[in-house]
């Protein structure tokens, strides 16, 4: 269960704005003196399209606003906290994936205008869900607890006829296979492993906040990975196609 | 001069290049000589290849230059690993130095490729990036959909990240294949093996009426081809000119009109009845070119 009591550790309590609606986060809080919006998803979402247009119509409406007030561009905070994408033949139909796609070009909006940005994992970050927002950010800080995946090991073992037992094991020592945060953490996809204390989050926010206003351009992530020792082919054969 | 009908869904990647691209104008990197395989495959005793999955270059289309990356479904569904990601992010970023014409992405996957995922779901987040950056530079991108695998998981969202969606009615797009949404669901929310309920769900016909696909083509290379030069012919989308966030606004809105004027749906039937098909039943027998005549009418009604 999500636990609201997160944003009191993160903005100190009465700090925030922060309010849940079904599976959306929204609102805002004070960071180091200065305004963020907080836009996410809540215990554990399905993210279905409407939930999707929920986050993508907030984050058009920080752009907006900023843009009106030719304000200094908020940072953005994304909660992560999602079982992965609603998996419904309804939402096929619809395109849950052409939502996925405008939700994730609205974050790459308010990167280029200016909005720096950084995802919280709370609870877990699974598959489809965690690659509409969550991994487009700057920069992604997992919290105690937080659990990353790709998809549920049944349906996985269906899908690539390796038995589940076989699967279940592999899934207990492969770090390119294996749930787990530290694992994103080694190929560069997660910056941050939270410790587990609820002391000197809103000092850790802080800092995170800073270090993606002062990161170099472009995505580093596959380098990061390399360096961390959990990705170590992707960065050299993406370099090889480049300079071929 | 006479040319031979090759069938989009049933060639192979390089047969597709061969016969979409201009004779002799392409050029491979990392071919399969340099050996880029998958040591994640290769560790769970699973067959590797020495593309992983994907072939990357350069080529010219009716002259044009082009980058293009065609996805091999017949090896692991075309499922996106580190290497074969990487292949296609490496790509992009060229494109940004080559300003080639438009960099086709010959789509044929299920997504993430289950065996390494966390460097596939990793892989398919930089290749939103790469597609994302490459836009922003002028350079248009266009999605290629008429293989077996469709475009499914991340690939079903990279596709819909393109500028233009090229499907024929054999290709299918979107999220959850059918078959995972039945394994967890239940065969009564998705019957995977119901093959024409699938392609009302998913297939090219659902999505151009859907205007998610921008042009509908007959299965074979060379209808996709006059689809390619029909999108190089036109001004590349001048990223300067608009106001991202107006443009955006307006997706949002489309989308959430849509999600209410279907609010209902459950079958691509419903959504051509609700276009303005005369015969929705009928939709599924059409010929793209019947099919695109009936849809340039019922637009044609809508507008006036």
């Amino acid at each position: 269960m999500s636990d609201v009591a997160v944003f009191d550790r993160l903005f100190g309590a009465g700090g925030h704005t922060v309010e849940i609606s079904g599976h959306l986060v929204r609102g805002g809080a004070q960071v180091a003196g200065r305004p963020v919006a907080v836009i996410g998803t809540w215990n554990a979402a399905a993210v279905d399209g409407d939930l999707a247009l929920a986050v993508s119509a907030a984050v058009l409406q920080v752009v907006a606003e900023d843009a009106k007030a030719g304000a200094t561009p908020r940072p953005i905070v994304f909660i992560a906290d999602t079982q992965g994408q609603e998996l419904s033949r309804r939402e096929e139909l619809l395109g849950l994936n052409g939502c996925f796609a405008h939700v994730a070009r609205c974050v790459d909006l308010a990167r280029r205008r200016g909005h720096p940005t950084l995802t919280l994992i709370h609870g877990e970050a699974v598959s489809g869900g965690f690659l509409a927002f969550g991994l487009v950010a700057d920069r992604v800080c997992a919290l105690p607890g937080a659990q990353v995946r790709v998809m549920d090991l049944r349906a996985m073992s269906r899908v690539t006829k390796i038995p589940l037992e076989r699967l279940q094991g592999l899934a207990k020592d492969s770090p390119v296979f294996a749930p787990g945060a530290d694992n994103y953490w080694r190929m560069g996809a997660v910056d941050e492993l939270w410790p587990d204390t609820d002391e000197g989050w809103d000092e850790r926010l802080a800092a995170a906040l800073a270090a993606v206003a002062s990161a170099p351009e472009g995505d580093r992530r596959a380098a990061i990975g390399a360096e961390r020792g959990g990705r170590t082919l992707a960065e050299a054969v993406a370099a090889a196609v480049r300079d071929a | 001069m006479k040319i031979k009908r090759v069938s989009y869904f049933e060639a192979n990647a390089r047969a597709r290049i061969a016969a979409l691209v201009d004779e002799g104008s392409f050029a491979e990197f990392c071919p399969p000589e340099l050996r880029h395989t998958s040591p994640h495959l290769a560790r769970l005793d699973a067959p590797v290849a020495f593309d992983d999955g994907v072939v990357v270059g350069r080529a010219t289309v009716a002259g044009q230059p082009v980058l293009l990356a065609a996805q091999e479904g017949k090896f692991n569904g075309g499922a996106v690993g580190e290497v074969h990601g990487a292949k296609i992010r490496g790509l992009l970023e060229r494109a940004v130095q080559d300003k080639p014409a438009a960099v086709l992405l010959l789509v044929d996957s299920g997504g993430v490729r289950l065996h390494e995922a966390n460097a596939g779901l990793i892989a398919i987040s930089e290749i939103m990036r790469a597609v994302l950056a490459a836009q922003a530079a002028g350079i248009p991108v266009l999605a290629l959909v008429g293989g077996s695998c469709g475009a499914f998981g991340g690939m079903g969202i990279v596709t819909r990240l393109c500028d233009e969606v090229l499907m024929s009615e054999e290709g299918r797009l979107g999220l959850s294949g059918p078959e995972v949404i039945e394994t967890v669901k239940g065969v009564g929310e998705f019957d995977s093996r119901d093959r024409s309920l699938v392609w009302r769900v998913t297939g090219g016909k659902l999505r151009r009426a859907l205007g998610e696909a921008t042009a509908l083509v007959d299965d074979d290379v060379a209808s996709f081809r006059a689809g390619v030069e029909a999108c190089l012919a036109r001004p590349a989308p001048g990223r300067d000119a608009i106001d991202d966030l107006d443009v955006l606004l307006a997706a949002q809105d489309k989308l959430q009109r849509r999600r209410a004027t279907l609010a209902d749906a459950r079958d691509g039937l419903d959504v051509w009845r609700s276009t303005g098909f005369p015969d929705p039943q009928a939709v599924p027998m059409l010929t793209a070119e019947s099919f695109n005549q009936q849809l340039a009418v019922v637009q044609a009604e809508v507008r006036s």
